[in-house]
């Protein structure tokens, strides 16, 4: 299974890429997108929320389940990825690339060294499988 | 016993397969202070019994004499057809298609309803249909408060009491506003103060029959932000200016008048059609179109994270069953009678309202009239209502649906018509009121 | 894939339509044109599309979608949870009876009327053992709206309001109780099943506490096991000045043998279209009427019937009512239904019901665990139990292969807390014989798909419609005929 050594994870199966310019990429991991099965929809926040770590902010639809998606870090979403509106099979295909789900201006950078590392991460990972 | 098989031999082989020496065994886990009460009910009735006793109530209920009787429900023409149809068992003991395969009747008719209710609306997506009118209302009222994230809802005082009552108990627990627009010479005026509201509902034609003007009320509500919520009568969209062309957001209503019998009040069903942008907010069942893996034509229960099975604690609403049956019957009953069919019944609904009104005036009654309406009209009377509604059914005749004081017009009642209202009818009716001693000299002086 | 937009097995009444065909005319009124009654600013520019068939079409129309739906008068149909029982014809010929009668009517033309549901209120609230019932509520997830608003509104009265915002409810619950919970602004707390199938008690005290508002269960609970620790549950709810909500959906069960009542419940909603045999129509109609001890009654939802010597009468003056929970008196034509019944069993009867349902649901979950479908929970189950199938098949396509004999699934993947769950109910009115043909069946399906797993990954075959793509329906959904010459319309593959 596909873990980023680049990303780092929360235990709830969300990504954060490097922050650039204190700006952190969110999404899903590939083993989430796998136990999800094929996503239908997907509902984001909006650009301006503020989320604080730990807050549900988005849903992942497939056809028999929707599953809460949490923000990792506390912040204000800066975008989302609107192209999952008609193509949410992205999240699918292309997990860690065009199945983004948001950004967030982190509140404070440091925080995401308290994530999981890849490693670690697996080990979750293989504890749920 | 009754319905269920067992004979002495089949109970034992069963508990013999089981392994209990007795049914009482199974009730084992069942504390033996709670076990067989004494149960205070009358004695078992064999068919014929029921029957009999079902037929010697049924004899002291009206249901045969002129009616003009409204209010969101009404007595329309309900062809042999549409009942046959409608009540074959499989779909009447069908359960909800969540094995598609074996469900296309349903799931088919469901499409079809969806199809019909959207062509009649004006509006793209239909849910497969909810409780009744009232709780329609409400459920809208909800949609729009996720929808915008806003807790205010501006609400007419046309749109029917009793839906309004619906939506108050709905939303009291949500800390909720609510706040009601005071008709104007027997219509919505547009509201002053729509600031912050998450929806701006109104009912046209409204509780008291009247043709409401909903363009300028649209335009307001989006003005501020808010959804527009329009609360029609199906029957009267076979000729109305729809919600769709009004530019209203959520059309809901009564679906009866579209082909249920009355029944006492239920069941019927509500509708909900929204716009394309509202789908996923949409409340209850929803059917869609899809191919099976030869490439065939199927329909499946579709957008189900949205409903309480998946989402749980975060649906859009606990509803889980919607009004299938009835909302089946409405659509043979709509193919039944065409667009022209329908046509026709709306069109000799308001003809006979309108001659009804006309006929009540020239007799010196005092209609209330201020513009035009669809199948009913309020009349001033020299009683209280209820007193009235109850000596005209002594007299034979059931009319006199009593109009609240909200509406300022004092004693009044609503006074409706539909394409079977006959001048025999009409002729009763007259009668009915004078020999209940409510004649135009009295109401003048009342 | 083939393109099957020319011709479709079934087409749609759209698909039937044509221009000029006319089925049923109505009653013609002469009269002033519309644009003369009403103004042309208030009409519509454009007629609906609506379908044109004549009335034979319409009749093949229906009648082909009908021999394309399963139902209980076809076959067996032990769908968990949601008695599936036989309806009974006469109950038709009850409810044609009352078809005509307008709600508004004055109650001296309804009395038979108004004494049916007096004396089904009184019944129903014996049956549970309350005090008071309310016909109002149009389904079962409506009567658990209308239940936790009452529960609402007694704890606002004695002052509590703001300080009681949780309700507790198992993990196997029925989605709508935490939906419900959801829709009244409360929270939810799930507690966990223990591992003999009924709920964890030491778990549900630690969360019960001064802002509990209601514990929501179900008796017995979804699994099929009866809460033989009902009354101590009962006794810690009230204890920290909860209320304790009963949902029916299992009364089956018990119906006639034991009261939710008398375990110490305060409010109580039925599914009669459940229990008391009133039909599924598809999805619908239900009917969800409560009952509550007297401590509650004030806050029913008006109005109520009421008797005055042998006058009936309707009762809208209760100025604590919650409210309305809907228009008029609630579905009728259904509450006819549930009346015939009850009279048609009496006391006997419904503990038969009962009794035959839990003595069914026993043989069958034996039967089935004989041909390779373990009982998830080894002990005497109630009227419903979960079964699985064995280690490396899945319930999904067991259910499809079952399809393909004529026969319905069971629930599957309900409750969640159980792996590829089964969840069955035969009820009271199937016999042994269909019992024992079902279990013959899941072993047949066993056998021949450990012998040829491609077999049991493409059933059904013999189906209307095969295996159906229900990604593609909620991706794009398309939830609407349209007209050939618009976007939007069916396109070739």
């Amino acid at each position: 299974m596909d873990i980023p050594d680049t990303l780092r994870y929360a235990r709830s199966h969300e990504w954060v890429s490097q922050p650039e310019d204190g700006v952190v990429t969110v999404g899903i991991s590939a083993f989430a997108q796998d136990q999800l099965g094929d996503v239908v929809f997907v509902e984001l926040p909006a650009v301006g929320d503020e989320v604080a770590a730990g807050d549900a902010v988005a849903v992942v639809e497939s056809v028999k389940t929707a599953s809460d998606i949490y923000a990792p870090l506390t912040g204000t979403i800066t975008a989302v990825n609107d192209a999952l509106e008609n193509a949410p099979e992205r999240i699918n295909e292309a997990p860690y690339e065009d199945g983004w789900l948001f950004r967030l201006q982190v509140d404070d950078p440091a925080a995401r060294e308290g994530l999981l590392d890849a490693d670690a991460y697996r080990a979750v990972c293989e504890e749920e499988a | 016993m009754r319905y269920a098989p067992h004979t002495e031999e089949d109970v034992r082989r069963a508990l013999d397969a089981i392994g209990a020496a007795s049914v009482g065994e199974l009730f084992a886990d069942v504390p033996a202070e709670l076990l067989d009460p004494e149960l205070d009910l009358p004695e078992p009735m064999d068919e014929v019994a029921l029957m009999d006793h079902l037929q010697a109530l049924a004899a002291r209920d009206d249901a045969r004499s002129p009616s003009f009787l409204g209010g969101g429900v009404r007595r329309h023409f309900l062809p042999a057809v549409t009942r046959h149809l409608a009540m074959q068992s499989e779909f009447v003991t069908a359960y909800t298609p969540y094995q598609p395969e074996v469900s296309q009747g349903v799931l088919q008719a469901t499409f079809e309803y969806q199809t019909i209710m959207s062509e009649l609306t004006g509006l793209p997506v239909s849910n497969a249909s909810m409780y009744d009118g009232a709780s329609a209302v409400a459920e809208a009222a909800l949609l729009a408060m996720r929808a915008t994230r806003r807790d205010r809802i501006v609400v007419s005082r046309g749109v029917h009491p009793e839906s309004r009552e619906v939506l108050e108990t709905y939303l009291h627990a949500l800390d909720a506003e609510i706040v009601v627009v005071d008709l104007d010479d027997l219509a919505t005026p547009v509201p002053g103060d729509l600031d912050g509201a998450a929806a701006l509902i109104v009912q046209n034609p409204n509780h008291l029959g009247r043709l409401e003007t909903m363009d300028a009320l649209a335009d307001a509500a989006h003005a501020a932000g808010a959804l527009f919520v329009s609360v029609v009568d199906p029957l009267s969209l076979a000729i109305l200016r729809t919600p769709g062309e009004v530019g209203a957001d959520i059309a809901v209503g009564e679906g009866q008048p579209l082909g249920v019998p009355l029944q006492y009040g239920g069941p019927h069903f509500g509708f909900m059609v929204v716009t394309e942008a509202l789908v996923r907010q949409l409340p209850g069942r929803l059917v869609g179109e899809t191919r099976d893996v030869d490439g065939r034509r199927g329909f499946v229960l579709t957008l189900q994270a949205r409903e309480q099975h998946i989402r749980r604690g975060k649906a859009k609403s606990n509803i889980c069953s919607n009004h299938q049956l009835a909302a089946l019957m409405a659509t043979v009953n709509v193919a039944a009678l065409g667009p022209h069919g329908l046509r026709e019944m709306a069109e000799g609904t308001v003809r006979n309202a309108h001659a009804l009104a006309d006929r009540l005036e020239g007799e010196g009654y005092e209609v209330v009239r201020s513009g035009p309406f669809f199948a009913e009209f309020p009349m001033r009377v020299s009683r209280d209502p209820r007193a009235l509604r109850r000596d005209l059914q002594r007299a034979g005749v059931r009319a006199g649906l009593p109009l609240p004081p909200e509406y300022g017009l004092g004693d009044a009642v609503l006074i409706t018509a539909t394409e079977l209202t006959r001048p025999a009818d009409v002729d009763a009716l007259l009668a009915a009121l004078r020999a209940v001693g409510e004649r135009p000299e009295e109401v003048a002086h009342g | 894939m083939a393109d099957h937009t020319a011709e479709h097995d079934a087409p749609l009444l759209f698909e039937r339509s044509r221009p000029g065909r006319r089925g049923v005319k109505p009653p013609v009124v002469e009269g002033p044109d519309m644009s003369e009654l009403l103004g042309e600013a208030s009409l519509r520019a454009q007629p609906p599309r609506l379908p044109e068939v004549s009335e034979l079409d319409l009749v093949r129309h229906f009648t082909q979608l009908a021999h394309r739906q399963f139902s209980i008068d076809g076959n067996v149909y032990p769908l968990g949870s949601c008695t599936m029982k036989y309806n009974p014809k006469v109950h038709e010929d009850a409810a044609a009876l009352f078809t005509d009668l307008h709600p508004a009517q004055d109650p001296e033309g309804a009395q038979g009327m108004l004494e049916l549901l007096w004396r089904l209120q009184g019944g129903l609230a014996t049956v549970t053992g309350m005090d008071d019932v309310s016909l109002q509520p149009a389904a079962g997830a409506h009567g658990e709206l209308t239940g936790i608003l009452m529960i609402r509104a007694y704890h606002v009265a004695r002052g509590e309001g703001d300080q009681r915002r949780v309700v507790i409810v198992p993990d196997a619950a029925h989605g709508t109780n935490p939906a419900t919970a959801g829709m009244v602004g409360y929270r939810v707390v799930e507690v966990p099943t223990a591992a003999d199938g009924e709920v964890d008690v030491a778990a549900l005290k630690a969360a019960l506490g001064p802002d509990t508002a209601a514990v929501m269960l179900t008796n017995p609970s979804t699994i099929g096991i009866f809460e033989s620790r009902i009354r101590e549950i009962a006794d810690a709810a009230h204890a920290v000045g909860a209320q304790l909500y009963y949902d029916g959906a299992n009364l089956n069960a018990i119906v006639g043998k034991a009261r939710p009542g008398d375990m110490g419940f305060d409010v109580v909603h039925l599914n009669l279209h459940k229990t008391f045999t009133t039909p599924h129509g598809g999805g619908g109609p239900g009917t969800g009427p409560v009952g509550v001890k007297a401590h509650l009654a004030p806050y029913l939802p008006r109005p109520v019937i009421g008797r005055d010597g042998d006058r009936f009468y309707v009762d809208d003056e209760r100025p604590e009512s919650i409210g309305r929970m809907r228009s008029y008196f609630g579905n009728v034509g259904n509450l006819v239904r549930a009346y015939a019944y009850l009279r048609s069993l009496g006391a006997d009867g419904l503990a038969d019901v009962a009794e035959m349902a839990v003595l069914n649901a026993n043989y069958l979950r034996v039967r089935m665990a004989e041909q390779g479908f373990a009982s998830a929970y080894d002990r005497t189950c109630m009227h419903e139990f979960v079964a699985q199938p064995p280690e490396g098949l899945r319930t999904l396509d067991i259910a499809k292969a079952l399809l393909d004999e004529g026969m319905h699934p069971m629930t599957v993947y309900f409750p969640l807390n159980v792996r590829e769950a089964m969840m069955v109910e035969p009820t009271e009115t199937e016999s042994l014989e269909a019992l024992d043909a079902y279990a013959a069946t899941l072993g047949a399906i066993l056998r021949r798909a450990q012998d040829d797993p491609a077999w049991l990954a493409d059933a059904p075959t013999t189906t209307p419609v095969r295996r159906l793509d229900e990604v593609s329906a909620a991706r794009h959904p398309i939830l609407r005929w349209t007209p050939p010459s618009e976007p939007g319309a069916e396109a070739a593959d």
